[in-house]
C-alpha cells in the first residue's frame, strides 16, 4: 500500500484532498496553542544561543583588546626605554669626551689669559720721558751770537747741536717703546682668538647637552604617558604600529625582490657545482642549493646585526659580553665575506655559462664569428654580474631591521585585525539572534493563516456570545509579538 | 617566543616564494631521430643536419638524444650513428653537444644510400633505447618519407608499444608516385598515424622546417 493510497480516502482525488484539508486544518486548530509556544520556545532557544555566543565573543574581543593594549604598551616602553637608554649613552659620550678635557681646557684658557695679561702690562709700561733740559736748550739756542764772543758761541752752538742730538735719539727711543707695545698689543689678538674659540666651543657642548637634555624630557614624558597607560599614548602607539607595519612590509618586498634576482645570479651556475638534474621535493638540486645559500647569508645577516646590538630578535646573543659578542661580529662578518665571494665569483661563471651557451648555439646555427664581435662589451655585463653578487648579501643583511620591525608590528596589526573580525562575528551573531527572534512571531502569524478558516468562525462566536467585548477573544488567544525577545 | 615562531613563519614564506619563483619543470627528456639513408632521400639529409642541430640547441643537461640511420635492417644497435646522454654540468654539456655536432657532419659526408628502408626496425630500436634512458619525456622523430620497403624475410608485423611517446615525422617529402596518386601519400600518413596511436602514442607531422621552433615542442 503505496502513500497515495492512504492519501485516497474516496475515489475522488479533489474530494479526499478537501477533507484531508479539513481534517488538518482541524489538527492545527486544536494543537494551536501548543504549536505557537513550541515554535516560540524554539526561536527562543536559537535567539538566546546567538545571544550567549555574542556576548561570549564580546567578551573575547574584549580580552583581545587589552591584550593589544598590553602588547603595545610593552613595545612602547622597550622602545622608548632603548631610546633613552640611548640618549643617555650619548649624553654620556659627549660628557666624556668634551667635559673630561675640561680641566685642561680650563689651564689651556688660564695660560690664555695669563699670557694676556702678562702683555697687556708689558704693553702700559711708560716709555722714557724726553730729558728736561730740553727748555734750557731752547734758551740756549735763543741767546744772541751777536752780543757775546764768539768763543761762547761757538761752544752755545756746540751745546745747542749736542741738546738736539739728545733730543732726536731720545725721540727715537720712544718711538721704538711705542712701536714694542703695539707690537705686543698685536701679539694678543690671536691669544684673544684663541681664547673666543674655546669659548665658543665650551658654548656648543653646553647646547649639545641641552638639547639632549629636551629631547630626553620629551622621550620621558611619552615614556610616562606609556607607564600611566593613558589613552593618548595607546592611540600613538596603535598608529605608530601600523605606520610601521606597511613601511616595514614594503622594504621586505623590496628584499624579497632582491633576493629573487640573486637566487637568478646564482641559481644556474650552481649546477656547475650540485648538478642541475636531481630533483628533491620536485626542485632541481641547484635551486635548492642557491636557495640555501641565499638564506644563509639572510642568517648570517640576522646574527651580524644581532651582533651588533642594532637589531634584539635573540636575547641570548644581546646578553653576551662584549668581547664575546665583538668576536661573533668578526665571525658573521667573515662568514658574509666568504660567502659575497662565492656569489661573485657564481656571477662570473654564470656569465661564463652564458658566453659558452651563445657559443655554442652559434656553432649549431652555423654563425662562429658573432660570438667574437659580442665579447668586446660583455666585461661590463660580467662585472655588473659580479658587482651584484657580491653587494647583494650585504644589502640583505640589512633585511634584519625592516624584518624586526615587521614581527614586532605584525603582532599589533595581527591583534587589530582580530578585534576587527570578532566586532564583525558579534554583530553577525546579533543580527541572527534578532533574526530568530522576529522569525518566531512570523511563523506563528503563517500558522495561523493556514487555519484561519476555524479562527474566523471561532471570532463569529465569541463575537455573538458577548457584543460587548467584539475582538477580544483575539487577544487572548494571540501570542504576543514581542513575547519572544 | 612568539616573536622566534612569528620569525620562523616569514622564513618559511620567504622560502615558498623562492620556490614559486624556481624553474621545476619536467624531468629529463629523451629524443631518438631515425634518419632515412634510402635511395633519393639522401639528398635531403642536409635538412636534417639543420633539425639535429636545433634539436641540440633545445635540449639540456641531463636529457638524453641519440640519431639512427634507417637502413635495410635498422633494428640494431650498429645504426645508431650519435648517441649521448648529456652531462648534469651545463659547460660539459655543451661540449658534448659540440662533439655531437661532429659526429653527425661527418656521417652525412660519408653515408651511402641503402637499397631498403625499415623505419619499423628504427622504431623498435627507437624504443629500446628511450625505454632504457629512463626519460620522462620520450620523443621519437623520424626523418623520412614514410615509404617502408623491407628485404625478403624481414619480419616487421610488429604492433608497437608507444605508450608515452611522441612520434613525430618530419618532412615527409611526396614521391613521384604521390604526385600521380596523392591518395598514396594520405594512405601513407594515415597508416603510420593510426599505427602509433594504436600503440598509444601521439602523432604529429612537421613538413615545414622553417617553423620547427614553433611546430617542434620536444
Amino acid at each position: 500500500m503505496s502513500v497515495s493510497d492512504i492519501l485516497m480516502i474516496t475515489p475522488n482525488p479533489v474530494l479526499s484532498g478537501i477533507i484531508w484539508f479539513v481534517v488538518i486544518t482541524l489538527v492545527l486548530y486544536l494543537a494551536r496553542v501548543h504549536a505557537h509556544q513550541v515554535i516560540i520556545a524554539f526561536t527562543r532557544v536559537l535567539q538566546n544561543a546567538m545571544r550567549l555566543s555574542a556576548r561570549s565573543v564580546m567578551l573575547a574581543e574584549k580580552i583581545l583588546i587589552q591584550r593589544n593594549q598590553e602588547v603595545l604598551l610593552n613595545q612602547g616602553r622597550e622602545a622608548s626605554e632603548r631610546i633613552i637608554e640611548r640618549e643617555f649613552e650619548r649624553v654620556d659620550n659627549t660628557v666624556r669626551r668634551d667635559l673630561a678635557e675640561y680641566p685642561a681646557l680650563h689651564r689651556q684658557l688660564s695660560e690664555e689669559i695669563n699670557k694676556i695679561d702678562e702683555d697687556y702690562k708689558n704693553s702700559i709700561d711708560v716709555p722714557p720721558e724726553p730729558p728736561g733740559w730740553c727748555k734750557a736748550v731752547e734758551a740756549v739756542a735763543k741767546i744772541p751770537s751777536a752780543k757775546g764772543d764768539p768763543m761762547v758761541s761757538n761752544v752755545l752752538e756746540d751745546i745747542h747741536q749736542s741738546l738736539i742730538k739728545a733730543n732726536t735719539r731720545a725721540t727715537e727711543e720712544y718711538r721704538k717703546a711705542s712701536h714694542q707695545r703695539h707690537q705686543l698689543l698685536n701679539n694678543m689678538m690671536p691669544q684673544w682668538r684663541k681664547v673666543r674659540q674655546l669659548l665658543q666651543h665650551v658654548d656648543k657642548n653646553i647646547n649639545s647637552l641641552l638639547q639632549r637634555s629636551t629631547t630626553i624630557d620629551r622621550h620621558m614624558e611619552e615614556y610616562e604617558g606609556i607607564l600611566s597607560q593613558t589613552d593618548r599614548a595607546v592611540r600613538t602607539l596603535s598608529s605608530s604600529s601600523l605606520t610601521q607595519f606597511f613601511i616595514s612590509a614594503f622594504v621586505l618586498a623590496i628584499a624579497v625582490g632582491g633576493a629573487v634576482i640573486n637566487f637568478h645570479l646564482i641559481a644556474r651556475p650552481m649546477s656547475e657545482m650540485v648538478g642541475g638534474t636531481s630533483m628533491i621535493m620536485g626542485m632541481k638540486l641547484n635551486n635548492i642549493a642557491a636557495m640555501v645559500i641565499i638564506l644563509v647569508e639572510l642568517a648570517m645577516g640576522l646574527f651580524l646585526m644581532e651582533s651588533m646590538r642594532i637589531t634584539r630578535m635573540f636575547p641570548v646573543i644581546g646578553s653576551l659580553n662584549d668581547k664575546v659578542r665583538v668576536r661573533m661580529v668578526w665571525t658573521f662578518f667573515s662568514i658574509l665575506l666568504f660567502l659575497a665571494c662565492i656569489e661573485a665569483g657564481l656571477a662570473f661563471m654564470r656569465e661564463l655559462l652564458m658566453e659558452e651557451d651563445a657559443a655554442t648555439r652559434a656553432i649549431l646555427r652555423g654563425e662562429e664569428g658573432v660570438q667574437v664581435v659580442q665579447s668586446s662589451y660583455l666585461w661590463i655585463t660580467t662585472a655588473a654580474q659580479m658587482g651584484m653578487g657580491f653587494v647583494l648579501p650585504f644589502a640583505l643583511m640589512f633585511v634584519a631591521i625592516p624584518l624586526e620591525t615587521f614581527v614586532h608590528s605584525l603582532r599589533t596589526v595581527v591583534g587589530v585585525v582580530g578585534v576587527a573580525m570578532l566586532r564583525a562575528l558579534s554583530w553577525l551573531l546579533r543580527l541572527l539572534g534578532n533574526m530568530f527572534r522576529f522569525s518566531g512571531a512570523a511563523l506563528v502569524n503563517a500558522y495561523d493563516l493556514l487555519i484561519i478558516v476555524p479562527l474566523w468562525i471561532e471570532r463569529l462566536f465569541k463575537g455573538r456570545g458577548s457584543t460587548a467585548t467584539v475582538g477580544d477573544g483575539d487577544k487572548d488567544d494571540s501570542v504576543p509579538y514581542r513575547g519572544a525577545a | 617566543m612568539k616573536i622566534r615562531s612569528l620569525t620562523s613563519g616569514l622564513l618559511v614564506t620567504v622560502v615558498l616564494l623562492l620556490v614559486g619563483c624556481s624553474d621545476n619543470t619536467s624531468s629529463s627528456r629523451g629524443v631518438y631521430m631515425l634518419m632515412d639513408t634510402s635511395g633519393t632521400y639522401t639528398n635531403e639529409l642536409k635538412q636534417a643536419q639543420r633539425v639535429i642541430n636545433y634539436i641540440l640547441s633545445t635540449l639540456q643537461p641531463g636529457d638524453s638524444f641519440a640519431v639512427a640511420r634507417v637502413d635495410t635492417g635498422s633494428f640494431s644497435e650498429k645504426d645508431i650513428v650519435a648517441k649521448v646522454t648529456f652531462d648534469d654540468r651545463p659547460s660539459k654539456a655543451n661540449q658534448q653537444k659540440r662533439v655531437f655536432r661532429e659526429k653527425i657532419d661527418s656521417f652525412i659526408k660519408t653515408v651511402k644510400p641503402s637499397p631498403y628502408t625499415d623505419i619499423t626496425g628504427g622504431m623498435l630500436q627507437a624504443l629500446e633505447w628511450l625505454n632504457e634512458s629512463n626519460a620522462g619525456q620520450k620523443t621519437i622523430l623520424i626523418f623520412s618519407d614514410l615509404k617502408e620497403e623491407l628485404k625478403k624475410g624481414y619480419v616487421r608485423d610488429i604492433p608497437l608499444q608507444l605508450n608515452g611517446f611522441s612520434v613525430v615525422a618530419l618532412n615527409v617529402t611526396k614521391l613521384r608516385s604521390d604526385n600521380i596518386d596523392p591518395r598514396e601519400y594520405l594512405d601513407r600518413l594515415s597508416a603510420w598515424q593510426n599505427r602509433v596511436e594504436a600503440g598509444g602514442g601521439n602523432w604529429q607531422v612537421v613538413n615545414d622546417l622553417e617553423r620547427l621552433d614553433t611546430a617542434l615542442t620536444l
